[in-house]
């Protein structure tokens, strides 16, 4: 028992060093997920036929594949043809954050067509452009509709993100994984490492709460039934 | 006066399908009148609007604004925008932003004001329709009437030359209805130019200076509104529209 504890505490600096690039894997696939979702929604809502089918092919591609799947056919087929020499950690944030990036254009998309036209129509009626419009009217109010469905995707993505052990992250399961085939301790090793991910989950969770009631607009939202 | 009008629209048309939903619709506008446009609904005239304004787009026919074409004005259109201020039947404020900053919003984006000049345009405008006690609510915090002035002190707030008021006052209840139309009156004194698309046929009579009456996509009658109430054709609509009369 008491050389189990010693394996902990000798390793704990290595595995929580795991939790950082874990924290990191995340956070850039959330970011690039963010980003590349609201590009395909906006392509999928106001682009042309083309880029429409285009969306709809990108997100059933990333939407088809099981995440170990994508992960090797990019780290070892796709970006070594294409002369790509990424190390694992990027193409692991790359993978993660194009299929995150699938997943959050359609959370992004239910909530812009939720929205009334009306909005549109007076933001140009007032001369705005189309990309103005977007920009100050319809992405501000979709995006704070989105908060609910989009809090999913941060635990989905954290807990995904363990499969990058596949090809040789040195996150948190990797760095668990090695200091057990050193020392023998499953039990209490594995047992920590899935603690610190219910932990990194329960965080997160709060921040996302916390930022979800931090950008609330009274009678906006559908938060007037709440205390009923 | 000048001789252009401010607006002019000839041979309007739109078509959603088989329906035919404007047959060549024309007409003038010249500074300062108020064109009322009435008929059963279902008429057109809220396309026609759209059509003015090409939130729509016509299939046909021109609008001219100060003598310029702006139905194949391309990009353009969004400058001949500004000088068309709209107000819609559900107010369509901006839902995440404050009265006055859905008042200033434009003045920023469109009209590059910087932040302090524009606050006080928004302000001065939200003072003409009696909201400036409201600047910091929320549109849900405001009731519907108050939701319809905030929206043309928006409008306003671009210095149009015309307005454009799509059934202003059709999701009101009658209190409410007349703070708007006091509003609008107001306005009107004030020499703005204006058309209106509305079912109250008691606010139409005493606020325009010529009435058109719509149906099935058509302007049938139109005149002074000494005579066109007592014309056959409107009484045969006024007794259609019989449950928009007024209070």
């Amino acid at each position: 028992m008491f050389e189990s504890i010693s394996a902990v505490t000798n390793s704990a600096g290595y595995i929580l060093g795991g939790v950082g690039v874990t924290l990191l894997l995340v956070g850039l696939s959330l970011f690039i997920g963010f980003i590349c979702g609201i590009v395909l929604t906006l392509g999928q809502v106001y682009g042309p036929a083309l880029v429409r089918r285009f969306v709809g092919v990108y997100v059933w591609f990333f939407r088809g594949l099981p995440n170990i799947v994508l992960l090797f056919l990019f780290y070892f087929a796709l970006f070594p043809f294409m002369g790509f020499d990424m190390p694992a950690f990027g193409v692991a944030v790359t993978v993660l954050g194009l299929r995150s990036a699938a997943y959050q254009s359609q959370i992004f998309r239910g909530a812009i067509q939720s929205l009334s036209d009306g909005q549109m129509l007076a933001a140009r009626s007032l001369g705005m452009t189309r990309w103005q419009a977007i920009r100050s009217i319809i992405l501000p109010q979709s995006l704070r509709l989105s908060l609910p469905g989009w809090s999913n995707e941060y635990p989905v993505l954290l807990t995904d993100s363990s499969v990058a052990y596949v090809i040789g992250v040195a996150e948190l399961l990797t760095r668990t994984s090695q200091v057990i085939s050193r020392t023998g301790e499953p039990m209490i090793l594995y047992l920590t490492c899935a603690v610190i991910f219910i932990l990194l989950n329960y965080g997160g969770m709060m921040i996302i709460q916390y930022v979800e009631k931090k950008v609330r607009i009274p009678g906006f939202g559908n938060n007037e039934a709440e205390c009923l | 006066m000048s001789d252009v009008p401010i607006l002019k629209v000839e041979n309007l048309c739109k078509s959603y399908g088989d329906l035919e939903v404007l047959k060549s619709v024309s007409f003038e506008v010249r500074k300062g009148e108020k064109k009322v446009f009435v008929g059963p609904s279902g008429t057109g005239k809220s396309t026609l609007l759209r059509c003015i304004n090409q939130l729509t787009a016509p299939d046909s026919g021109f609008v001219y604004l100060n003598g310029e074409e702006i139905v194949h004005s391309g990009k353009k259109i969004n400058a001949y925008r500004q000088k068309m201020g709209m107000v819609f039947q559900n107010f369509n404020l901006f839902d995440h932003l404050t009265a006055v900053r859905n008042v200033e919003l434009a003045l920023l984006k469109v009209k590059k004001m910087d932040r302090k000049s524009a606050r006080e345009k928004a302000m001065y405008e939200l003072e003409q329709v009696g909201m400036a006690d409201r600047a910091d609510f929320y549109p849900a915090q405001l009731s519907g009437g108050q939701a319809q002035r905030v929206s043309i002190a928006r409008a306003l707030a671009m210095d149009p030359e015309v307005m454009l008021f799509d059934e202003p006052t059709s999701a009101l209840d009658p209190e409410l209805k007349r703070e708007v139309m006091e509003v609008m009156r107001t306005l009107a004194a004030q020499g703005m130019t204006c058309i209106v698309v509305t079912h109250e046929m008691k606010f139409a009579t005493s606020f325009a200076t010529e009435i058109y009456l719509m149906e099935k996509g058509e302007i049938v009658e139109h005149g002074p509104p000494s005579e066109i109430p007592t014309s056959p054709n409107f009484v045969k609509t006024r007794a259609f529209m019989g449950s928009y009369a007024d209070e």
